[in-house]
């Protein structure tokens, strides 16, 4: 079990949360400064800090726009939504990094609680 | 300590009402022109989320639109004015969870009535002048100094 106090890194966290990569985008030594979820995107642009992963159903292209100019460390897509590959290559061109997972928001949120995760300061 | 000034900068981008593909470009666009220049991080931040929803309230309401940014040493200055609806209430449109957005672009997250009130939150000016079947004009300042 990885033991996190309050960031971790996103590869390893993928790894224990068998997080799908679908931008391909390389999570080399990012580090997840905390989460938030929400599938109101002028919720996470007011409320998100950066650096935090946010948690979200939603799938379409305007997620990437929030993810990077919030300058968050990655998005989990919960429910296995679909990815438009489009959506996957401008996540990509822009460097924010889509993964991709069954659970839900709630089951996602409470993983990464129990690596230690919360909201970044 | 030296503080370099920014470059002076204006600078003028088109938005296309209700193309979702290629909505948050623009903000997207400013953004990296913030970071050429140099102007504080902090500062970068606001702007990118007040200028995300100003044009997002554009490409959700409007036919057509345009984003004029200038940047001097001491400020932003981000005026988005389009050609659409108009707000009817403006009181009412500054409070949050209000919104006038179809069912449909509330189901991809859009249209939580939250918009206008990061606007507010994040600018250190905001202005709205709206005329009703013609169009609305938003003007907001933010100050490079913190």
């Amino acid at each position: 079990m990885v033991q996190y106090i309050t960031e971790g890194l996103l590869e390893e966290i993928a790894q224990t949360l068998s997080l799908e990569n679908v931008s391909g985008t390389d999570a080399g030594i990012t580090r997840a400064t905390g989460v938030y979820v929400s599938d109101l995107l002028s919720d996470v642009m007011g409320q998100a800090h950066s650096g935090e992963i946010w948690v979200t159903v939603q799938s379409h292209l305007n997620v990437v726009a929030v993810a990077a100019l919030k300058e968050l460390s990655a998005v989990i897509i919960c429910q296995s939504r679909e990815v438009a590959p489009a959506v996957a290559a401008r996540a990509k061109g822009e460097g924010v990094v889509l993964f991709r997972t069954p659970l839900s928001a709630y089951e996602v949120c409470g993983k990464l609680w129990e690596l230690g995760l919360r909201r970044a300061a | 300590m030296t503080i370099e000034p920014l470059e002076q900068l204006v600078q003028s981008f088109e938005i296309a009402g209700q193309d979702f593909s290629r909505a948050g470009e623009v903000s997207s666009k400013i953004r990296r022109i913030l970071q050429q220049i140099g102007a504080p991080v902090e500062t970068i931040r606001r702007t990118s989320v007040a200028t995300y929803e100003a044009e997002m309230n554009v490409v959700i309401h409007a036919q057509s639109g345009r984003i004029d940014l200038s940047a001097d040493r001491c400020a932003i200055q981000i005026t988005v004015s389009d050609v659409g609806p108009g707000i009817v209430d403006l009181d009412l449109a500054m409070q949050p969870g209000y919104s006038t957005a179809s069912e449909e672009v509330r189901e991809m997250g859009f249209g939580a009535g939250m918009g206008l009130s990061n606007m507010a939150r994040c600018a250190d000016d905001l202005s709205i002048d709206s005329v009703v079947g013609q169009g609305t004009t938003v003007k907001m300042q933010f100050r490079t100094n913190g």
